[in-house]
């Protein structure tokens, strides 16, 4: 059996609720995280995924499943006891200390000798790019350099995991922009294996190698960003993860992989179909808004007639809001290529949408 | 002339803060003024203040007599102390772990419970006192039950003397002022972020070395506010003393109310009061300095 950094294995978690009902946080969540993978958990608010990392931590125990640590079941080990590290959405450093003293805490509870204790504080501070400041206080840094020092106190202490809860979550978004590309950079340097929550999906795409997407306490689909932005398996996914239109209609005729898609309005589509389907079934058909054209060049099989009802110019794209004749809305984004780029329909216009089958995807969930 | 004050932010403050700017200087600044006068003065044999200058009151208090060394007051003086930081020590100690137990309690319950701890402050703290004498004294409820336990066992009883004496005055004392400790304890023990307690436990401190190593510092503020709002009435009480004390429990509050009321002896009295205060307040300042108010922590 092949050695995972982290697995959770059929792992559900209740929490009292109110009056005798348990509110069931994670139902039934598996995941395989490999070693020196940068892993997010990727779900709106209340999708359970800060419950899920909260178990990694220990600091929830699982109602029913269990977590290996490289192998090894977690059971009801104390966090303390476990070799992982978290870096907390609000820090957590401790304020009655200095960064240094705040750094090497967790040295310290090993009762690793002050030499060695030492050295590594400021190799960690190092690291976060923060030499010297060891003295001051964490009130005296800013959000972005507590930030930095709640990842060197985790760190240091050279876990076997880390854990990241929403850790650029109150930083703006240009530092935000920094932070990912430098957590990112220091996730490859140091080889741990790197577990973050979040609840943007820019972030995560950006981040991770792998992305759980989690909704309602369920992993529904893990993949690279390539996978879960391009092959979607539910609705969720499709619409949480970037912009995307939905269109709902009924499947006609069959080939494989792909099958025609009947519209409301006597129009219809072929679409890739990844899991199988039958005819008359009731399907959502997933295109994103990049994939459709209207630029008379387009040579796509798919085309859908409708009239322009709202035109935005974002700079480097236009967005084209079409109705189309069956009465259901899209949103088309055409790139502007070139300095020349100019509107390519008018408000009221009558144009056509076109679009290749493989940008059309069959959601049946 | 409106506008004017509308505009003039300084004279709306010091508006706002007349009515205590006048209570302390017309309640607090004179009458210390004039204990600290009166403290140097002597008495006629009438028992009226003749002002002078003499430190023989001073002289007097800490041992060093006309009718040469008596330890009387110095007595008194440590009695007072010890007594105070006895209570302290007890009371810090009694209520630290209620008042982690309430903040550590579900938020919609701490209330409550913060009501029960305030409850006996409803009624009247010398009837209190006074019942306080009712249970240790010697045919009193705590006495009666040990005499009942102890004849259904049939084991000789004899009714312990509890009052009066300094140990019935220290149960009262710690009695009283309880509450004063558990609230600011409870406010600072509240105010700490939960993930401080999960970031130490992330850093492998186990529950002891969380307490020592966050929660004990943190909560320092609290200890601090509480043991001033403790030690410094303890110390000058007369009240409890007298109650529960008798007429063998003499505290410092009980000699500066004897010279000023029974023995006419104001001078004195002053010079005791004096001393009083210089104790809590060098020994105040000594304890915030060394311990600090931590308002720094508290806000972080």
């Amino acid at each position: 059996m092949a050695e995972y950094a982290v697995e959770l294995r059929n792992v559900w978690k209740r929490f009292p609720g109110p009056g005798n009902e348990a509110v069931t946080a994670v139902k039934d969540v598996s995941l395989k995280i490999a070693d020196g993978e940068f892993f997010a958990l990727l779900g709106p608010s209340g999708c359970g995924k800060t419950t899920s990392l909260r178990m990694i931590a220990g600091f929830e125990l699982p109602s029913e499943g269990e977590i290996f640590l490289h192998g090894r079941p977690m059971g009801k080990t104390p966090p303390y006891q476990r070799p992982i590290n978290t870096v907390f959405q609000s820090y957590a450093l401790f304020p009655h200390m200095t960064i240094g003293e705040n750094i090497a805490f967790g040295l310290q509870m090993k009762k690793i000798d002050k030499q060695e204790t030492r050295r590594r504080v400021g190799e960690a501070l190092e690291m976060v790019r923060l030499t010297g400041y060891e003295r001051r206080r964490p009130k005296q840094l800013s959000g972005g350099q507590q930030q930095r020092i709640a990842l060197a106190r985790a760190l240091v202490n050279r876990p076997e995991v880390l854990l990241l809860d929403e850790p650029l979550g109150a930083l703006d978004l240009k530092l935000r922009k920094e932070m990912q590309l430098e957590l990112k950079k220091l996730q490859r340097e140091v080889g741990i294996t790197f577990i973050f929550v979040t609840h943007d999906q820019e972030e995560a795409l950006t981040m991770s190698d792998r992305i759980a997407v989690m909704e309602g306490g369920v992993a529904l689909q893990v993949g690279n960003a390539n996978d879960i932005y391009e092959h979607p398996t539910c609705r969720f996914v499709a619409d949480f993860i970037g912009d995307t239109n939905f269109l709902v209609g009924t499947i006609g005729v069959q080939e494989p992989h792909q099958a025609r898609v009947e519209l409301a309005g006597g129009v219809g589509l072929w679409a890739h179909t990844p899991q199988p389907v039958r005819q008359g079934q009731p399907v959502t058909v997933t295109v994103r808004p990049e994939k459709m054209h209207i630029r008379p060049t387009a040579t796509d099989v798919n085309v859908l007639t409708g009239r322009v009802s709202d035109i935005v110019y974002i700079g480097t794209d236009t967005h084209y809001g079409v109705t189309l004749s069956g009465g259901q809305r899209i949103r088309v984004r055409e790139q502007n290529y070139s300095v020349e780029s100019r509107l390519l329909a008018r408000e009221g216009e009558m144009v056509n949408v076109r679009f290749s089958i493989e940008a059309a995807r069959v959601l049946t969930e | 002339m409106i506008q004017r004050f509308r505009e003039n932010r300084r004279l709306q403050g010091f508006l706002l803060i007349l009515p205590t700017l006048f209570v302390m200087v017309v309640m607090l600044i004179i009458p210390l003024t004039l204990t600290v006068v009166t403290s140097f003065g002597q008495r006629d044999a009438d028992g009226n203040v003749i002002y002078t200058f003499t430190l023989e009151n001073y002289w007097r208090l800490i041992g060093f007599t006309e009718q040469g060394w008596d330890d009387l007051y110095l007595r008194i003086l440590l009695r007072s102390l010890w007594l105070a930081l006895q209570t302290t020590v007890i009371v810090i100690a009694m209520a630290y772990p209620l008042a982690y137990f309430i903040a550590r309690a579900p938020e919609k319950r701490r209330n409550s419970l913060l009501f029960l701890v305030l409850i006996p402050l409803w009624t009247n703290f010398i009837i209190r006192i006074y019942a306080w004498v009712m249970i240790l004294r010697g045919q009193g409820v705590l006495n009666s039950a040990l005499g009942g336990v102890a004849g259904l066992l049939s084991i000789p009883f004899q009714p312990l003397d509890l009052y009066p004496s300094q140990g019935a005055v220290l149960i009262g004392m710690v009695y009283e002022f309880l509450p004063f400790m558990i609230l600011p304890i409870y406010t600072s023990l509240e105010k700490i972020e939960p993930s401080l307690y999960e970031a130490a436990a992330d850093l492998y401190a186990n529950a002891f070395r969380t307490f020592w190593r966050v929660t004990a510092p943190l909560s320092m503020p609290g200890v601090v506010a509480g043991t001033i709002l403790t030690f410094v009435p303890v110390i000058g009480t007369f009240v409890v003393s007298d109650i529960l004390g008798g007429r063998q429990v003499i505290l410092v509050g009980n000699l500066v109310q004897r010279q000023f009321l029974d023995a006419r002896n104001p001078p004195f009295g002053s010079a005791a009061s004096i001393i009083l205060l210089l104790m809590t307040l060098g020994l105040t300042l000594y304890y915030t300095r060394r311990f600090g108010l931590g308002e720094e922590i508290a806000a972080g």
